[in-house]
């Protein structure tokens, strides 16, 4: 489990670069012949950084996801995290992880559900408990430290995932369409948390999602991808300051708005019909 | 608390209906029975056949035999009740030990589930009857060193065969419950196999695990009183059942006896196994269908 060569975390200056993809493949063998997801993707995200991936169904950007979190392995290429190959980082908890579905231990109350990565890798109960009352805290799920996943809404139990995933403070934190499940409203909120706690944790973050706005609110670059072979087609910088993110009237400011328009051309440019599959509200 | 007693009452209330159901179709069922052809559909209603429901439960309270300081019929019914009830217990946490090592199994390593599964299934289609002189062959002619194999071993020994089944595959199924996303989690803390085990695996098949642990426990009591009948083993639930069959004509209530007991014997094991499922009541709040 321990990594000899492991830089520390501390030792990262700001601007260092949290993951480096290069030329990375995947190709899926499938009975119904071979499927490649991805094709010779080069991408980098700096440390601290905030990039989306976006693109239409198929364009493999969850499989990019999946290979920088090591849960899945190139056919070709290099994947770097932190200066290590993606399963040294994996084994040294560089990340942390939300997917589309919360994932909640259904037997584990909200609090002993976020204290669970901390559980695992041998942190000791009282700080396990301070850091899970901080995150609780920080989600707004203060009263519901001891119910069960079950007892709370879609929207409730995506924050507990959110909160279990930044529980080791990581540098890195990679979500898969955390917010693809929920109502509009509770997607906007949510939205607004996530700055926030990005804000506190100073994490880079790479973000699969299926819609440009959400994409353009969060982000400070938008990785626009295309399908059959899954590559990169675009990479659109948004020059929204963190601060202004953080204030909801940022929604309807003209720079936001520019900014989703030209997310909106670099998945279009090319392709004579709509991209299936991404949201364009 | 009333929903408890509502329950009880139900249960009750069931008990008298089936009282009522026998003696309802001795009153009104023809004396010998009902036959197409030579095969009988329906049973002889005469005494010999279905005495009185409180005739079998009057003639527990009287004495086993004529002699004098012979026992009552429930005192030995008990009695060897109890004696079933050791081995049943004995067997069921064999079968329980050995079916969880082999779900254990089968779930680390794919080629053990490929090879040992169809072994499981394939061992439950050999009759206990067949098997059970065969054990008992075999128990005897084991030399353990101080510890001499008794007879009973083999009874235990043959029940627990007829208990790990539910339980090898019960525990598989639920070692195997978890979601891609709860497996995928794990993998993203470098957990290993064993701490994949303890925090995800093992929880997660408590529902799977606890109806298999009762479909277990009444194949112990089965598995125990039949080998007790095929092996002969004097003292419990099988032989009493053997030797009373033979008062069927002169003394028709006593053969009722030994089967009350085993019905007794098998919510007695049913009731301690649903204990079990009392402090694990937070690993079922996703409950599945058996």
């Amino acid at each position: 489990m321990t990594i000899q060569t492991a830089p520390q975390r501390e030792e990262h200056p700001r601007g260092a670069v949290a993951v480096e993809v290069t030329g990375a493949t995947r190709v899926f063998q499938g009975s119904a012949g071979t499927v490649t997801a991805l094709d010779g993707v080069d991408l980098t995200v700096g440390a601290g950084e905030f990039v989306s991936l976006i693109g239409p169904s198929g364009c493999g950007k969850s499989t990019l996801l999946r290979l920088i979190a090591d849960l899945d392995r190139p056919t070709a290429g290099t994947i770097e995290v932190f200066g290590r190959t993606a399963e040294q980082a994996r084994l040294a908890h560089d990340y942390g992880i939300a997917f589309q579905q919360a994932g909640l231990l259904p037997w584990r109350t909200v609090r002993a559900n976020i204290e669970l990565p901390l559980a695992m890798h041998g942190t000791g109960r009282a700080a396990r408990r301070e850091r899970a009352d901080h995150l609780i805290e920080l989600v707004g799920l203060t009263e519901f430290a001891d119910h069960y996943p079950d007892q709370l809404s879609g929207g409730m139990q995506q924050r507990v995932a959110i909160a279990r995933a930044v529980a080791e403070e990581p540098s890195l934190l990679l979500m898969d369409e955390p917010f693809g499940a929920l109502d509009e409203m509770t997607r906007e909120r949510l939205q607004g948390e996530l700055v926030r706690i990005c804000a506190e944790t100073r994490a880079a973050v790479v973000f699969v999602t299926h819609s440009i706005p959400e994409a353009v609110f969060l982000s400070d670059r938008v990785v626009v991808m295309s399908a059959r072979p899954g590559q990169i087609r675009e990479v659109v910088d948004i020059d929204l300051t963190r601060a202004a993110r953080s204030d909801e009237g940022l929604r309807e400011d003209a720079a936001y708005f520019a900014a989703v328009t030209r997310v909106r051309e670099a998945l279009h440019h090319g392709s004579p019909t709509p991209a299936q599959g991404v949201e364009l509200r | 608390m009333t929903r408890r007693l509502v329950d009880a009452a139900t249960g009750l209330a069931t008990l008298v209906l089936l009282a009522l159901v026998w003696e309802l179709y001795k009153w009104l069922g023809p004396a010998d029975g009902w036959s197409i052809g030579e095969i009988r559909v329906l049973p002889r209603t005469s005494d010999l056949a279905m005495p009185h429901t409180w005739e079998i439960l009057g003639r527990l309270a009287d004495p086993l035999t004529a002699a004098p300081d012979a026992p009552s019929l429930a005192g030995a019914v008990l009695a060897a009740g109890a004696f079933s009830f050791g081995i049943a217990l004995l067997s069921w946490v064999l079968g329980v030990t050995v079916g969880i090592l082999l779900a254990l199994g089968m779930q680390r390593l794919r080629v053990v589930e490929s090879a040992v599964l169809p072994l499981v299934i394939l061992s439950q289609t050999i009759p206990l009857i067949a098997l059970a002189p065969l054990v008992r062959g075999w128990g005897s002619r084991l030399y353990l060193g101080p510890v001499e194999w008794e007879p009973w071993m083999s009874v235990a020994v043959i029940a627990s065969y007829l208990a790990f089944f539910p339980v090898a595959v019960g525990a598989l199924r639920g070692l195997q419950s978890p979601d891609t996303i709860h497996v995928e989690l794990m993998r993203s803390y470098g957990a290993g196999w064993w701490a994949t085990l303890v925090r995800l695996r093992l929880p997660a098949s408590v529902p799977h695990l606890l109806p298999a642990l009762r479909l277990a426990a009444a194949n112990a009591v089965v598995g125990t009183v039949v080998a007790e009948v095929s092996t002969g083993i004097p003292g419990g639930l099988g032989r009493m059942i053997l030797e009373f069959a033979n008062f069927a004509s002169s003394d028709p209530a006593k053969p009722w006896a030994p089967l009350l007991g085993a019905v007794l014997l098998g919510l007695v094991v049913a009731g301690l196994v649903a204990l079990i499922g009392l402090p694990l009541s937070r690993f079922r709040r996703v409950e599945v269908s058996a």
